[in-house]
């Protein structure tokens, strides 16, 4: 069947041979054309010679999320041939590298196999292996392009640019290009029932990782001191962090920074240092992944009971234990939401994707200054390290940044006596005071028993006061956090609720189930606590839902938990493999479900 | 309620420091360690020494972790801001204070459980950084708040209260600072205020990390016969390799020092410190022989005191790290944000 901007791409090579430049350009010269994409990057815990795949989505519907389909394969591991073989979808094709003999055991005979010697023509064209190895790479964009019908020219200006200072690279890029271009030509009537063709759908729009974003957004935020301990899928949130400071925040005449970034010697130290800095008054923030939070509880409770803002992003990885680090997951929800001993529960913030990170993050600043209290962006690996299009950032020249309720020297001075924790208006947010600025804001922090006026104690009264003012806190959060996007139409009695990297595949379910005439309403939930609309939602359906990516079923429980929603309503819909999740996967268990009678 | 406050009654003749306070503005709370307790003479001295160089004390932090010795930043100087964070991590949030702001002096006080078992690491890292702070470990070999364990500093063949002696090697903390490349070494005995006034004044103001280790024995659980950190064994074993003297800036050396006894030795505040040395075969700035001194008294039993290591030539953190000048707490948002024209700008690359 033929089909136009509706294909999907999977390569299949060994990390560490430079394919991630051969996939980016293939990626980027779709864009380029103006046809939305989507990639995801399916690496191993490795540095060189495992497999690895990519895959590119052409959705010129726009969807967000991955489809479980492949159309086109790439197969250039020979070790994982059996496997790429057997994923392809019927009526899909298969390129493989002829210079060697194939197994004619596997062969299927409802997709079309195409053989191009891409080693054979690399090493003829090439000299030395590292540049042989890179150009077979590069060569099989050129045959893709044939078989898709991807603009040459497209293909041609991006490699002027990424190669602006060194023109030998693109005469030999563009001499692999037009080698895989040339042989794909001889080899297949091209182009393929399937190919891409020019849109104009991705103009404001670029292809960032949630990492890169979130950092940005730290860099956009004013955040000054990033602590940190080095863990996949989080460390490339630092790097870029780093990266725009270099760029940004060092001062032209003396060379000096505006920022300092310490890399710790784990991630108690780096909660420490963050929790250290922002006492003092800096914008300070940690990026990890769950084992991460796991070790840094202890601190995230002292700063939960002692009240400070603290920013902590986790870009969650498959679980428990080490888990597979590579791999996603939603999997952190309940060990972040109550992190620590005692009783804590802490804010979390879910963006959907890169975009989003940007704007949660400075967010995330604003919401721990203003309440006093550790805020975690919910990031994964699917949003925090894969390409996503996104709308371009935007910047509101007019933002102030929120530091809450800090008293200055003038305010002080001005007061007969300064209390760390007292209620002052009402919302369960006291006045803090910064070391360093007047003798009358001295108090002393601890995580040990405290009254309202900040002293030691072990009163069970003094100590239930405080105890109890930090749940008034905890519902003025309710109230000032993001409230969920919802799209709700009267007549329908089921609905989907998901965070974070569930929303692509959410939304593209919606319009594949009402195709099958069933109408389910939409809310995506941006943080906990749950806001008001969060309930309200639930109340309206006979049936809602529950779509998240862990085995426990833990956004469902955190529902429950929360804002006491009927557990009798929420099915679980649990996306766990590891992989990102599909619409897919969504259709198939609605309407399982359904069939079990469990529609509205 | 296990505090309470103490009135704030200064004699008119008390003597006042350079901004007019007198010591009574340096206290804290009154003290709820136990009568005796080698920390409230530790109190006491950070007290005295604090008032001495006249530091404002809202410009001090009082940093500390969790046992006996963590609690004292309650009991000096309650005008300063105190962190009392969790246990063995004191360093970790010292090095996030300081980044945020380069201006305030930074006192930690930590003890041998807090620093040398559940935070040895920290301490270590800190140490590494050469993190401008004076990192106070009040040492008894012993945990109070559990009731009497040993700890990493109990030294092989002491004997606790109940139970077997310690068979196993102590952590040194002052040889560990020496190999790490701490600047600032010092050791001294609770119960010396002479010799631990001073070390504790230098220690203040050198820019980098100094580290006094102080032996400060715990009367309840580890001040019997056949413990190697009571007072009677330490006085016993004491032994002097330096004492100083702390110059203030501006001040000249008046004090008459003999020829080779006496070594003043700069610092960045234009202070100074006297270096009079008892044993004269000490040289305070070699680490090498530092270290073996140290050793060879360690293994005839004695416990060294005195300003052990100097070196102020050594970059600190922020200059490690290239920083301003201005604490990065105290920087506008307008000067970190590059705007919205440059964050179009900046996105070409993604398109």
């Amino acid at each position: 069947m033929a089909t136009e901007n509706d294909v999907v791409i999977k390569i299949a090579t060994v990390n560490g041979t430079g394919s991630a430049s051969a996939n980016g350009l293939l990626m980027k010269s779709i864009f380029r054309m103006g046809v939305p994409v989507v990639g995801k990057n399916y690496f191993p815990s490795n540095i060189q010679g495992l497999p690895t795949w990519y895959e590119i989505r052409v959705t010129g519907d726009g969807y967000k999320a991955r489809s479980n389909r492949v159309d086109v394969m790439v197969a250039m591991n020979a070790q994982t041939y059996a496997r790429d073989m057997a994923e392809v979808t019927p009526g899909g094709w298969l390129i493989y590298d002829s210079t060697w003999p194939r197994s004619q055991l596997l062969d299927r005979n409802d997709i079309t196999v195409i053989g191009i010697p891409f080693s054979k023509m690399c090493n003829e064209s090439f000299d030395g292996a590292r540049a042989r190895i890179l150009m077979k790479n590069i060569a099989y964009v050129g045959a893709v392009a044939a078989l898709l019908d991807i603009d040459l020219e497209v293909i041609t200006a991006l490699l002027e640019e990424t190669f602006a200072a060194k023109a030998h690279m693109i005469d030999s890029n563009m001499r692999a290009i037009r080698l895989g271009f040339d042989q794909a030509q001889q080899t297949v009537s091209c182009p393929l029932p399937t190919t891409v063709a020019a849109m104009e759908a991705t103009s404001g729009n670029i292809i960032i990782d949630g990492n890169t974003a979130a950092g940005l957004g730290c860099m956009y935020a004013g955040a000054t001191v990033g602590a940190w301990y080095p863990i996949t899928p989080s460390t490339s949130l630092m790097d870029a962090f780093r990266e725009f400071c270099l760029r940004y925040r060092v001062e032209p005449e003396s060379g000096k920074r505006t920022y300092c970034i310490i890399q710790a010697e784990d991630e108690l130290a780096a909660i420490g240092m963050v929790i250290g800095a922002a006492w003092n008054g800096a914008r300070s923030f940690t990026p990890t992944s769950g084992p991460g939070i796991s070790l840094m509880s202890e601190f995230i409770g002292y700063a939960y009971y002692a009240e400070i803002p603290t920013v902590i992003f986790n870009v969650q990885r498959t679980g428990p234990s080490t888990g597979m680090p590579t791999r996603t997951q939603q999997c952190d929800i309940l060990s972040c939401a109550y992190a620590s001993h005692g009783d804590t529960k802490h804010v979390l913030l879910f963006p959907a994707d890169p975009g989003e990170c940007f704007y949660a993050a400075v967010n995330a600043f604003d919401m721990a200054e203003r309440l006093q209290t550790p805020v975690m962006v919910m990031l994964d690996l699917d949003i925090g390290m894969n390409d996503w299009m996104v709308p371009e950032l935007e910047w509101d020249e007019s933002y102030v940044p929120d530091r809450g309720k800090v008293l200055n020297a003038e305010q002080l001075e001005e007061m007969e006596n300064f209390y760390r924790y007292l209620d002052v208006d009402g919302d369960g947010i006291p006045y803090r005071s910064l070391p360093g600025v007047h003798p009358k804001g001295a108090y002393f922090t601890r995580g040990s028993g405290h009254t309202k006026f900040g002293s030691y104690t072990e009163d069970s009264a003094d100590y239930k006061e405080v105890i109890d003012r930090l749940l008034v806190k905890w519902e003025t959060a309710r109230s000032i956090l993001p409230k969920p996007e919802i799209r709700y139409s009267k007549g329908n009695k089921a609905g989907i609720i998901t965070i974070g990297s569930g929303d692509g595949a959410c939304t593209e379910a919606l319009d594949r189930l009402a195709q099958q005439n069933v109408e389910l309403n939409y809310c995506r939930i941006k943080a906990f606590p749950f806001s008001y609309e969060v309930s309200e939602f639930i109340e309206q359906h006979e049936v809602v839902y529950v779509v998240e990516q862990n085995r426990d079923a833990q956004l469902r429980m955190l529902l429950i938990n929360d804002i006491e929603a009927d557990q009798t309503k929420l099915v679980p819909l649990l996306h766990y493999d590891g992989m990102p999740i599909n619409s897919e996967f969504v259709v198939d268990r609605v309407l399982e479900e359904i069939a079990k009678g469990r529609a509205a | 309620m296990s505090y309470i406050t103490k009135p704030k009654v200064a004699h008119p003749g008390m003597p006042r420091n350079k901004l007019g306070l007198t010591s009574r503005d340096y206290e804290g709370m009154v003290s709820t360690l136990c009568a005796g307790c080698g920390h409230d003479s530790v109190t006491a001295a950070i007290i005295q020494a604090v008032f001495e160089l006249g530091i404002e004390p809202h410009m001090l932090a009082k940093m500390s972790g969790i046992g006996c010795s963590s609690k004292t930043p309650a009991y000096f100087i309650s005008q300063s801001h105190g962190f009392n964070s969790v246990h063995g991590r004191m360093p970790s949030v010292t090095t996030g204070a300081y980044v945020a702001n380069r201006e305030l002096t930074y006192v930690g006080v930590s003890g041998d459980g807090d620093s040398l078992s559940i935070g040895v690491g920290q301490f270590v890292h800190a140490i590494r950084r050469n993190l401008n702070m004076c990192y106070i470990i009040e040492n008894n070999g012993v945990y109070g708040l559990t009731k009497g364990q040993f700890s990493a500093s109990a030294d092989i063949g002491s004997v606790p209260k109940k139970g077997l002696p310690n068979a196993q090697e102590p952590i040194d903390p002052a040889s560990t600072a020496l190999s790490l490349g701490a600047t600032y070494i010092a050791r001294s005995f609770s119960g010396d205020k002479e010799q631990l006034i001073p070390l504790l004044k230098g220690a203040l103001m050198h820019r980098g990390f100094a580290l006094v280790d102080i032996v400060s024995p715990c009367v309840t659980f580890n001040d019997h016969e056949g413990s190697t950190k009571s007072y009677a064994h330490t006085r016993q074993f004491y032994h002097h390799v330096s004492d100083i003297d702390y110059i203030p800036p501006a001040e000249e050396i008046k004090a008459a020092y003999a020829e080779g006894d006496a070594m003043p030795i700069q610092m960045h505040d234009g202070s100074a410190i006297v270096l009079r040395k008892v044993d004269k075969n000490y040289d305070v700035t070699s680490r090498a022989s530092a270290f073996k001194y140290l050793r060879e008294r360690f293994n005839a039993d004695e416990i060294t005191t005195g300003l052990l290591y100097l070196d102020e030539s050594r970059a600190e953190m922020h200059e490690l790290m290239g920083n301003v000048e201005t604490p990065l707490s105290q920087l506008m948002l307008d000067g970190l944000n590059p705007g919205a024209e440059e964050l179009k700008k900046l996105q070409s690359r993604y398109r």
